[in-house]
C-alpha cells in the first residue's frame, strides 16, 4: 500500500497509525496562531469556571458547616436536608412565581412596544433609547431606586395621597399575603377530584410581594425583548402581511395568524435568556427588598449567600448552588442544542 | 522553518500562560517573623508593622479607633506602625468574609475586630487559630475589672480569647417623652405595663411600638428580649448551654408574648431600617421602640432630646451584652505588638478614649463618668451591678450558623404568626447545632 492512499483505517500491525502528512496539512499558520490566541482563554475558562464547578460541587458533597473545612464525603445529604428546609421550599415557589411572572410581562410589553414601533414612526430611534435605557442600570441601582419609589410610606404611595388618592395605602414588597387555593374551597375540591389537591397550599400560591420586585425587573428588561421583538418583526416579509390584509385581516388577526408565528425563534431566545436571569437572580432582591416579610421575596441565590457568608455553612451553600446550575442547565442546555442544528441546518 | 514556526507559536503563547499562572499562584515569601517571646514583662521598644483589621470606617467609632491608635505610642513605646486595615459595610458582613479568606488563608491581620461571645469562640477558637489570653487577663489584673458576666462570656473552658473594648445594650426601650405625657402614661415596667401603654397608644391613632427589620437582626432582636424578661437571666442563658428546653411552656408563653408584640408594630416593618423606626418615635408617629443603645448616639445626631428609656419589659436588672473585641491569632505578625496592642484596649485610658465617641460603654467598671452623656451613665451604673446575658442577635449567645436558623425561623412567624411552628423551628436549630440533644 503506498503512502498517498486513502484506504480504510490506516493500521498497521493492529494499531491506528498517526497520519503526520495529513497533521501537518490541518495545522496552517492561520489555525496555528488562531488556537494560540484561543488557548489562554480556553485555560481560564477550563480553570476558573469549570474547575470552581466542580469544586463546588465537591464541597456540595461534603460535611462543611462551619469555618473549618470538613471535606467528609456524605453523599446527597445536604440535598435531601436542602429539599427539606422550609426556606428553601418558598425559595422554590417564589423563583417560579418570579420567574412566570417577569418572563411573561416582559414578553407582552416588549411585543407591544415593538409592535408600536415597528411602524416606522418619527423619532422611532429616540423612543428605542429610551426604551432600552433601563438595561444599561446594573440591577443594584434598579432595586435600590424601586425600594424607594415602592417604599409604603414613600415613592408611589406618597404621591397617590399627594395627588389625592388618599385611600391608596398599598403595601407593595412588604406584603406577606400569598395568593393560593385555600383548603375547602371549591377550585380545591376540583383539584381534589382530579388527584391534583396537593396544590392547595401556601407553597405553590404566588406571593405578592413578589409583584414588586417583578415590576422593578421588567422595567429593566422589557427594552431588551423589544428590541428583540423590533428585529424580528422587521425580518418579516411585507408581502405575507400585505397578502393578509388584502385578503381582509384586520391587524389583529395579523398579528396573531402571521407574525407571532414567524416570531417563535424570537420568543423562545428571549425566554430563555430571560428564564436563565430569573433563575439566577440576586442584585435586585439584595437592593430591593432583602428577604422580604415571611421570606415573601427570597430567592435560592439569597439563600446561597446567607448560609454561605453569615452561617458559614459552606455546604449548604453549595448544594443552593448545585441545584440553581442543574435548573439554568435543564433550561440553557436544550435551547443550546436546537439553536446548534438550526444553525447547522441553515 | 516554516514547519517548525507553525508549531511554536501556540506552543509558546502555551508556555507564557502556564508561567503566568504559576508566577501568580507562587504567592509571597512569608515575611520572617519574630520567635515568640511568650508574655512580654519589661516593655522593651517595639517595632514593625501592625495591621488592625476592623469595620469601624465612619463617624465615631473610626474617630475612637483613630483616638486608640494615638494613645498606642504612650502605652507602647518603640515606632510601630499601625496599619487601619478597614472593610466598610453592614454590620461587619463583608469584613467578616474578607477575615475569613484571610484566616482559611494562612494570612491573619494582628489583630481583629470580633463580637465577644460564640461569633468568635465558635469560629477561630474552635478551630485552633486564636491563643489563649489568660496570660495577659492575669498580668494586667483584669479579672477584678471586668465583671464576671462579660469575663463568662470572652471565654471557652476558663480560657479568655479576646479583650472587650465597648459594651452595646440589647434590652432598651426607647420611648418619645412628650408623647407620654401628651397622654398621661408612665413608660412601662412589665409586660402588663407595656400592653396597657400600647393600647392607650393605639387608642389615640399612634403605633405603639415602631419596629424596623428590613435587617432581619432586629426582630431577632425583639425576640430575645422577650425571651429574656419572660424567662429571667439564668433560664435564658441556659437556652444557650442545652439547659434551658427550648419546647417548654416557659418558651411558649414567651412566644405568645412576642406575637402579641408583633400585633402592635406598624405593618410596614419589613421596608424600615432600625433608625427609620426611631425616625417614628422622633416624629411622634410612634410611642416606643425596643433597640439597642446605638439609638442614643443616632438620637443625638438627630438633635432629639425627649428621649427617655428605660430597660426593655420585664429585664430591669439584666443586662442584655453585646460587645466588640480584639483577639491574638496565633500567627499573627509582630506578636508583642499585638500583645501591646490587646492592653491599650483593654487599659482604663484606652477605654475611656474610644468609648465616649462611639456611643457605647466600657467593658471595665472603672472608667470615668463624667465623660460619658446621661444615657451613657445610668448605663454603667447599671452595668456594674446588673446580670449579664449574652445577646443572640449579635454573636453573643449562640454560634452564627445556629443564629442564622433562628432568624429564618423569625422571619417565617413574622407572616404565618404560628407559634407552635416556631417553637418547633427552635428546637430543631438548637439540636442542630449541637448543643441541645
Amino acid at each position: 500500500m503506498s503512502k498517498g492512499e486513502a484506504a480504510g483505517p490506516r493500521v498497521r500491525g493492529g494499531l491506528p497509525r498517526l497520519d503526520w502528512k495529513r497533521a501537518r496539512r490541518f495545522v496552517t499558520s492561520e489555525r496555528a496562531i488562531g488556537m494560540g490566541l484561543i488557548v489562554p482563554s480556553l485555560v481560564a475558562v477550563l480553570v476558573f469556571v469549570y474547575g470552581f464547578i466542580g469544586w463546588s460541587a465537591l464541597v456540595s458533597v461534603s460535611n462543611w458547616h462551619n469555618v473549618n473545612p470538613d471535606y467528609t464525603f456524605v453523599g446527597l445529604d445536604n440535598f435531601r436536608d436542602l429539599f427539606k428546609n422550609f426556606r428553601f421550599q418558598i425559595d422554590i415557589r417564589n423563583t417560579v412565581a418570579f420567574t412566570v411572572l417577569f418572563v411573561g410581562a416582559c414578553l407582552v410589553l416588549g411585543l407591544v412596544l415593538a409592535s408600536l414601533l415597528d411602524r416606522y414612526i418619527r423619532g422611532e430611534g429616540i423612543f428605542r433609547s429610551i426604551y432600552l435605557f433601563p438595561m444599561a442600570i446594573s440591577f443594584i441601582v434598579t432595586g435600590v431606586a424601586w425600594r424607594w419609589l415602592l417604599a409604603p410610606r414613600a415613592g408611589v404611595n406618597l404621591l397617590a395621597s399627594k395627588v389625592g388618592l388618599s385611600g391608596i395605602h398599598y403595601t407593595w414588597y412588604t406584603d406577606s399575603t400569598v395568593v393560593y387555593v385555600h383548603q375547602g374551597s371549591r377550585l380545591a375540591d376540583a383539584l381534589d377530584a382530579i388527584g391534583l389537591g396537593f396544590l392547595a397550599d401556601p407553597n405553590f400560591g404566588v406571593p405578592l410581594a413578589m409583584i414588586s420586585v417583578v415590576i422593578a425587573a421588567t422595567w429593566q428588561m422589557s427594552g431588551f425583548v423589544m428590541v428583540l421583538y423590533l428585529a424580528g418583526l422587521r425580518a418579516i416579509p411585507k408581502e405575507l402581511k400585505e397578502a393578509a390584509r388584502v385578503d381582509g385581516a384586520s391587524e389583529l388577526q395579523v398579528l396573531r395568524h402571521i407574525s407571532l408565528p414567524l416570531l417563535r425563534p424570537v420568543t423562545l431566545s428571549a425566554m430563555i435568556i430571560l428564564g436563565h436571569q430569573s433563575l439566577k437572580i440576586f442584585d435586585l432582591i439584595v437592593s430591593m427588598t432583602g428577604r422580604g416579610t415571611g421570606f415573601a421575596t427570597d430567592v435560592p441565590a439569597l439563600f446561597m449567600f446567607e448560609s454561605t457568608f453569615r452561617a458559614n455553612n459552606f455546604s449548604r451553600g453549595a448544594a443552593v448552588s448545585i441545584v440553581m446550575l442543574v435548573s439554568v442547565s435543564v433550561l440553557v442546555i436544550p435551547y443550546l442544542f436546537w439553536s446548534l442544528r438550526r444553525e447547522s441546518r441553515l | 522553518m516554516l514547519v517548525r514556526w507553525k508549531l511554536w507559536l501556540p506552543a509558546a503563547i502555551l508556555l507564557m500562560v502556564l508561567v503566568g499562572i504559576a508566577v501568580a499562584c507562587g504567592g509571597d515569601d512569608e515575611e520572617a517573623s519574630p520567635t515568640p517571646t511568650g508574655p512580654t514583662g519589661s516593655p522593651s521598644p517595639l517595632s514593625g508593622k501592625l495591621e488592625i483589621f476592623s469595620w469601624w470606617t465612619t463617624g465615631g467609632e473610626a474617630a475612637g479607633l483613630q483616638k486608640l491608635y494615638q494613645l498606642y505610642p504612650q502605652q507602647c513605646p518603640g515606632d510601630v506602625q499601625i496599619v487601619n486595615s478597614t472593610v466598610a459595610g453592614g454590620g461587619g458582613d463583608v469584613a467578616r468574609q474578607v477575615l475569613s479568606s484571610r484566616m482559611q488563608g494562612g494570612d491573619p491581620p494582628g489583630s481583629f475586630q470580633i463580637h465577644m461571645g460564640h461569633e468568635l469562640l465558635d469560629s477561630w477558637v474552635a478551630s485552633g487559630d486564636m491563643e489563649s489570653l489568660k496570660f495577659l487577663f492575669d498580668q494586667q489584673n483584669w479579672a477584678n475589672v471586668f465583671p464576671q458576666g462579660v469575663l463568662d462570656i470572652v471565654s471557652k473552658d476558663g480560657q479568655p480569647y479576646s479583650v472587650p473594648v465597648n459594651i452595646h445594650r440589647a434590652n432598651v426601650l426607647w420611648y418619645n417623652k412628650k408623647t407620654f405625657t401628651d397622654a398621661g402614661l408612665q413608660p412601662p415596667k412589665t409586660f402588663a405595663d407595656f400592653f396597657t401603654v400600647a393600647d392607650a397608644l393605639k387608642a389615640k391613632g399612634i403605633t405603639p411600638l415602631a419596629l424596623g427589620d428590613k435587617e432581619a437582626f432586629a426582630s431577632v432582636q425583639l425576640l430575645e428580649v422577650t425571651l429574656l424578661g419572660t424567662l429571667g437571666p439564668d433560664a435564658y442563658k441556659g437556652l444557650w448551654t442545652g439547659k434551658t428546653a427550648w419546647g417548654s411552656s416557659q418558651v411558649t408563653d414567651a412566644l405568645n408574648t412576642f406575637k402579641r408584640m408583633l400585633s402592635y408594630t406598624n405593618s410596614d416593618h419589613a421596608s424600615l431600617t432600625w433608625d427609620q423606626a426611631n425616625d417614628m418615635v422622633i416624629k411622634g408617629q410612634a410611642g416606643m421602640t425596643i433597640m439597642g443603645d446605638w439609638v442614643d448616639a443616632d438620637n443625638k445626631a438627630k438633635g432629639f432630646t425627649n428621649s427617655g428609656w428605660v430597660p426593655s419589659p420585664s429585664t430591669s436588672g439584666t443586662y442584655d451584652a453585646l460587645s466588640d473585641t480584639f483577639g491574638l491569632p496565633k500567627d499573627a505578625p509582630n506578636r508583642d505588638a499585638v500583645i501591646c496592642w490587646l492592653k491599650v484596649v483593654g487599659s482604663k485610658a484606652g477605654q475611656e478614649a474610644f468609648n465616649p465617641l462611639k456611643g457605647s460603654i466600657c467593658a471595665r467598671t472603672d472608667c470615668n463618668k463624667s465623660l460619658f452623656d446621661p444615657y451613657l451613665q445610668s448605663a454603667m451604673d447599671d452595668w456594674s451591678k446588673d446580670s449579664i446575658v449574652p445577646s443572640l442577635a449579635h454573636g453573643a449567645a449562640a454560634s452564627p450558623a445556629w443564629a442564622a436558623d433562628i432568624s429564618d425561623a423569625v422571619t417565617a412567624f413574622v407572616a404565618s404568626q404560628d407559634v407552635g411552628a416556631l417553637q418547633g423551628r427552635l428546637s430543631t436549630a438548637c439540636k442542630d447545632s449541637g448543643v441541645c440533644s
